[in-house]
């Protein structure tokens, strides 16, 4: 219980420091840009009404969830087939370096362009932006796939299926779920970005609306928002990754202590 | 039951060839357990993944009860030296036991059956739940020996499994694959560098040159059946035996040397 209070002291101090510092630095400010967080913080409410997370930040999740989901199961899937065949690899390889070159925002007007500007577009650009970290952390973690764990699979016939979902992906897990973790913040940049270019409503939208319009509180309401979205959401990434990756926190914990 | 016939393997890469195993043939009656045992890099583990159909033999052939091995035969199982490796650390211990079960089709009551069974039989009758890395070396290879023993092999073979533990670990490891022997009827192939270990455990002891790998010579054990530490390794014959086997080894290290000279070549040397 003591622990768990000192842990929280220490993972909420800088905050609450950084927080105090922006209400006594802003406050009394007269800057039309720059308003006071007081201002900010009584405006957060008025903003982000009922309707507002319904209409706006409830599609741009579902957006974010869904370009990011398709992302990870595609990333996954082709990651494990060319990590696992040395030919596959070889032809693939410069190609997914130069797609990978590729800044994903510059996608959007390609994307718009067959997409249209509706949820396909968005979701799209969401997906191809996220799709390469875990594409490439899948293909290193499955090639990396220890030779004697290889062998021993073989030698009890632990082939096809089997071989792929109880040795090869749980081996390459602690790879994918860094992919996975870097495609979440490229997932949310990107919900943002395509938001701005051609939306009717979103985050990202409503924050370049706002800015438009000079209401600069409610600009700075969405931007904390934002903020706490992506806190929130890994968050819920680490709790998913504790569970899966357990047996790997778990072994590194022991490699450590005994070297 | 296991008949090794004219078996040689050459590794080829990058225009180096390198002949591991020469030319071997020997063989293992059902029931028996036997060690092989040669100098540190003779060949030893390509030998043995070659019996178990992990690599395949430049020539030669490895038979099963009589039926030509070319892949992991479902007859046959694998304890690893490398049991940290060996042993999947994101499954429990009962799950990597019973994971090879599954894949031979076993029924659910079936395989929990063979997992308690096996588990019990090595004394961790109450570790299924923990992780492998939860547990000390000993344990472990302990746990790859239940899931080979789980698979209810025809034959067991055994690369140096005993050689990453400490010593008295390694003793209670011996004494235990002596007993599941004895209990159980299996055959084993052990593979060790170490003498004692091979003359200890073995009813017949095959000594391999060293790379390119020929059986140097074959050896019973004539040690009474029941053995133990205290008294068996002490025993005169035992030193005897003991004895005989280090000096073919090192006459078989000469022997490589020699021929290696004569040869001009000098860069053969097992994987």
């Amino acid at each position: 219980m003591r622990g768990l209070l000192v842990r929280l002291l220490y993972a909420l101090g800088l905050p609450a420091v950084l927080v105090a510092v922006w209400w006594v630095a802003s406050e009394g400010s007269t800057d039309v840009y720059r308003p006071p967080l007081r201002t900010i913080l009584t405006a957060f409410p008025d903003v982000w009404t009922a309707d507002r997370w319904r209409g706006d930040v409830l599609p741009s999740v579902l957006r974010l969830l869904a370009g990011y989901a398709l992302a990870a199961g595609a990333g996954i899937a082709l990651g494990t087939l060319i990590g696992s065949h040395r030919r596959v690899r070889a032809v693939c390889e410069p190609v997914l370096e130069f797609l990978r070159a590729v800044p994903p925002p510059v996608l959007v007007p390609v994307i718009m362009l067959f997409a249209g500007i509706g949820d396909t577009m968005k979701i799209m650009v969401i997906a191809c932006g996220c799709v390469w970290p875990v594409l490439l952390n899948t293909v290193e973690g499955v090639r990396a796939v220890d030779p004697v764990a290889a062998e021993t699979a073989r030698s009890y016939g632990i082939t096809g299926a089997a071989r792929l979902r109880d040795v090869v992906l749980p081996s390459a897990g602690p790879q994918i779920f860094a992919g996975l973790r870097q495609a979440l913040s490229i997932g949310i940049i990107l919900m943002v970005i395509s938001e701005m270019f051609a939306a009717s409503n979103g985050l990202g939208f409503t924050i370049v609306q706002f800015q438009r319009g000079f209401a600069i509180p409610g600009m700075w309401t969405g931007i904390l928002l934002l903020g706490l979205l992506g806190f929130v959401l890994s968050l819920l990434f680490q709790l998913a990754e504790r569970r899966v990756l357990g047996w790997y926190h778990g072994l590194r914990a022991t490699t450590r202590r005994s070297p | 039951m296991l008949d090794v016939r004219g078996l040689k393997k050459v590794y080829e890469s990058s225009g180096r060839r390198i002949e591991a195993v020469r030319d071997l043939t020997f063989t293992v009656e059902a029931g028996e357990l036997v060690c092989l045992v040669g100098p540190s890099g003779c060949g030893k583990t390509t030998l043995l993944k070659c019996v178990g159909g992990l690599l395949a033999p430049t020539a030669g052939q490895v038979a099963l009860a009589g039926r030509t091995v070319a892949g992991p035969p479902p007859g046959m199982a694998f304890v690893f030296q490398e049991y940290g490796r060996s042993l999947f650390p994101w499954m429990r211990v009962g799950r990597n036991v019973e994971l090879p079960l599954k894949q031979k089709g076993l029924g659910k009551d079936r395989r929990r059956e063979l997992v308690a069974d096996a588990l019990e039989s090595v004394g961790l009758a109450d570790a299924a739940g923990a992780y492998p890395w939860q547990l000390s070396g000993g344990m472990q290879q302990r746990v790859a020996i239940a899931r080979a023993l789980a698979y209810e092999p025809e034959v067991l073979l055994m690369d140096e499994p005993f050689a990453a533990v400490d010593a008295q670990t390694r003793a209670d490891l011996e004494d235990l694959v002596r007993r599941l022997w004895r209990e159980r009827g299996i055959t084993v192939l052990f593979v060790t560098h170490d003498i004692d270990e091979a003359v200890y455990l073995g009813e017949r002891v095959i000594v391999l040159s060293a790379s390119p790998t020929v059986v140097q010579e074959q050896l019973k054990v004539d040690l009474p059946a029941e053995r133990d530490q205290l008294h068996t390794r002490v025993a005169p014959r035992f030193a005897e035996l003991r004895t005989h086997v280090y000096a073919q080894i090192q006459a078989a290290k000469r022997g490589t040397a020699a021929m290696v000279d004569r040869a001009g070549e000098g860069t053969s040397k097992g994987a």
